[in-house]
């Protein structure tokens, strides 16, 4: 029998006893909706869409600042694709367009630092938003600015780091499905750590197979009752991490308190750029004001994240909030887990 | 000559008429190709099909063509999705100032070339020039009359539970093509546009299997999109096995990077083909044996099940359903 069909079998077969598993990552989300991976779990396996799609945690008032620097300060703003279309507390980044607002999509930071290289009449501002995955390649878009002796390249900050999530998550579920590439990035430390306070996890690939292989591991574990970490990614994601990615972080950026779309701030869960680097820093740039965001008060995107209610029992879903109008960031990503049960919902669920 | 299009190519008087002499003449040259204000055509034996595109790709060249064979390639393709031979064709250029007299060369050659695999000849067109910045290099609209063989009827109404879905190649090529030449993205990798016409192989098909319900071909909006208006139309469901639909790796890895659907990314060469079950793999044979759809395969098939959708079996066995086809995404890839 192939891994595949052993760990479908032992889904199968599971006797156990019921228990939540939280996916934090939205590139999971996103699979385990596409490969129907929920459909193939017994009843008292219970998955739930965690706050690890870095846009859907974006709180407004960063767009809000984005905005602010597109058309107060006329920043050329550069962003991944998925952010321009989050509403604001009045403007998207695509409303802002059409008053004028420069606004790039870009598919990677150093993308943004050679554009700002290629036009250096524009003042350029990337939006670094992102796990321990993508902050390494921020860092990188400074260190190339810095070699470039750029004076028109930024980033406005909103990177995060996974463990505080973890943290501010624990009591909402019994387990965590680890994101792959972040602790491929970050190691397993964090993971092992937690086992300590009584939190098992199993750190997962993205394919249908790699999911199903770790959610069986976990259906074997878990019954045992004793806390535990286990790696089913380990083609991938080593115990030390990226110790090289890890390094160039720590020298470029220091951990803050930062502000999570529906979860509030949890400390030191957010990346700035250190005090050398503040010239590359937007908010120490251009001075910007402080921003309080307001979302839209019916919109439910924070007790979705925390797997308190699903999208369909938010009182927008499918009604006020598509992704073709969305209210909250959970619906505008394709990784958002709104916008995963709106695309995959099947008339036979 | 000079080595542009100027203005004056397009005022109608001595360089109009040497642009046509030098460049389409030269290559479009056939019995029915007029100088007079229409041409003057035998009328088709049976009835006749007759369809109109415009292509306006950015950039007009790109791996595997130009927008010259994608001009006829695309009204081929329509004609031939409704069992109709392709017999004559216009075409109406708009050029914009600048543009290079060695450029449309090769435009009009590849559309030489292209018409004459399929035997539809140009019968008449049309020559305009822009002025700089009012258009993009050149767009073309095709216009094609075909003859439809007797006893065929296609429609996308036409699908019925157990019915096969076959594709004629692998999926997304054209689009992902295109994406990549844009160099928006930072991203290399080998892919080549599927751009073809698809004549040939359709008359094949049609000649062994006359009862084909749908052929579709899967331009803007790709296979995913297709089968979502058949589903429609036909008031039926479709099944598909994930497995089975095929992608070249390398167009899976571009797709994956930037997070788009092979199912939603446009083809230019492909087919969608709904045959009775029973017929699939004497559709199959013929298929793979003609130039253009030798990568031919069966995706899934046609159900009674919640009509107007798309379900696919995943790669673990489960079944979920084809996202419906969004706003999306790439302008101007034809």
């Amino acid at each position: 029998m192939d891994g595949l069909e052993k760990a479908k079998k032992i889904l199968a077969e599971y006797d156990g006893p019921s228990f939540r598993i939280m996916e934090v990552c939205g590139t999971h989300t996103h699979e385990i909706f596409r490969q129907g991976v929920r459909k193939m779990l017994p009843e008292q396996i219970q998955m739930i869409s965690g706050p690890g799609c870095p846009v859907c945690v974006t709180p407004v008032g960063f767009i809000d600042e984005a905005v602010y620097l597109a058309l107060e300060k006329g920043c050329t703003v550069c962003t991944f694709g998925d952010l321009v279309r989050v509403p604001g507390t009045e403007l998207s980044l695509q409303l802002a367009r059409g008053k004028g607002a420069k606004v790039k999509v870009v598919y990677s930071p150093p993308d943004a630092e050679a554009y700002a290289k290629e036009h250096p009449e524009e003042q350029v501002v990337f939006l670094s938003v992102g796990f321990e995955t993508t902050t390494p390649s921020s860092c990188i878009a400074v260190r190339n600015a810095v070699r470039d002796d750029l004076t028109n390249f930024s980033l406005l900050t909103a990177n995060k780091t996974m463990p505080a999530a973890y943290d501010a998550m624990k009591d909402s579920t019994d387990l965590f499905l680890y994101p792959g590439h972040v602790h491929a990035i970050s190691g397993t430390k964090a993971c092992e750590d937690l086992v300590k306070e009584g939190v098992s996890g199993v750190c997962a690939g993205f394919t249908g197979k790699e999911l199903l292989t770790a959610l069986a591991i976990a259906a074997v574990e878990f019954p045992k009752g004793k806390p535990f970490f286990r790696n089913a990614y380990p083609r991938v994601v080593r115990p030390e991490g990226s110790p090289a990615a890890q390094a160039m972080v720590a020298d470029m950026m220091e951990p803050e308190d930062a502000e999570w779309r529906g979860i509030g701030v949890l400390p030191a869960s957010g990346m700035r750029l250190r005090e050398e680097y503040a010239d590359y820093d937007a908010r120490k740039k251009y001075d910007i004001p402080a921003i309080q965001g307001h979302g839209n008060p019916a919109c439910r995107c924070g007790t979705v994240l925390k797997g308190e209610i699903t999208p369909r029992q938010c009182p927008l879903f499918r009604k006020a909030c598509t992704p073709e109008h969305p209210v909250g960031a959970c619906m505008v990503s394709s990784e958002g887990a709104c916008s995963a049960w709106y695309l995959y919902n099947n008339k036979e669920d | 000559m000079t080595d542009m299009v100027t203005l004056a190519h397009g005022a109608g008087g001595k360089q109009t008429s040497e642009l046509i002499k030098k460049v389409f003449r030269a290559h479009f040259e056939n019995q029915y190709f007029t100088a007079d204000d229409a041409s003057v055509l035998p009328a088709p034996k049976g009835k006749m099909a007759m369809t109109t595109d415009g292509f306006i790709v950015s950039p007009a060249f790109f791996p595997g063509g130009n927008i010259g064979k994608l001009s006829i390639c695309g009204t081929v393709n329509d004609l031939s999705c409704m069992g109709a031979r392709p017999l004559y064709m216009t075409c109406a250029f708009v050029i914009e100032e600048g543009f290079p007299l060695d450029n449309l060369e090769k435009i009009a050659a590849a559309m030489e070339r292209t018409a004459d695999e399929v035997g539809v000849k140009l019968v008449a067109g049309d020559t305009k020039v822009a002025g700089k910045g009012q258009c993009d290099g050149v767009f073309i609209t095709t216009t094609g009359v075909g003859e439809i063989l007797p006893g065929v009827e296609t429609s996308g109404a036409l699908a019925k539970p157990g019915d096969a879905v076959l594709v004629t190649g692998d999926i997304g090529r054209h689009g992902c093509t295109i994406l990549l030449q844009r160099d928006e993205y930072g991203i290399d990798a080998d892919v080549t546009s599927d751009c073809a016409p698809l004549w040939n192989p359709v008359h094949a098909l049609l000649e062994a299997v006359p009862d084909v319900h749908v052929i579709r071909d899967a331009t803007r909006g790709g296979v995913g999109t297709v089968l979502y208006e058949i589903a429609e139309e036909s008031g039926v469901g479709v099944q598909l096995m994930a497995d089975q639909v095929p992608v070249d790796p390398a167009v899976q890895g571009v797709t994956g990077m930037l997070g788009l659907e092979p199912m939603y990314l446009a083809c230019e060469g492909r087919l969608v083909v709904i045959v009775p079950g029973e017929e699939a793999d004497k559709a199959l044979e013929v298929l793979r044996g003609q130039k253009y759809t030798e990568g031919a395969t069966k995706i899934g098939k046609i159900t009674d099940r919640q009509p107007g959708r798309v379900l696919m079996t995943t790669s673990i066995g489960a079944e979920t359903i084809l996202p419906q086809p969004g706003n999306e995404l790439l302008p101007r890839i034809c």
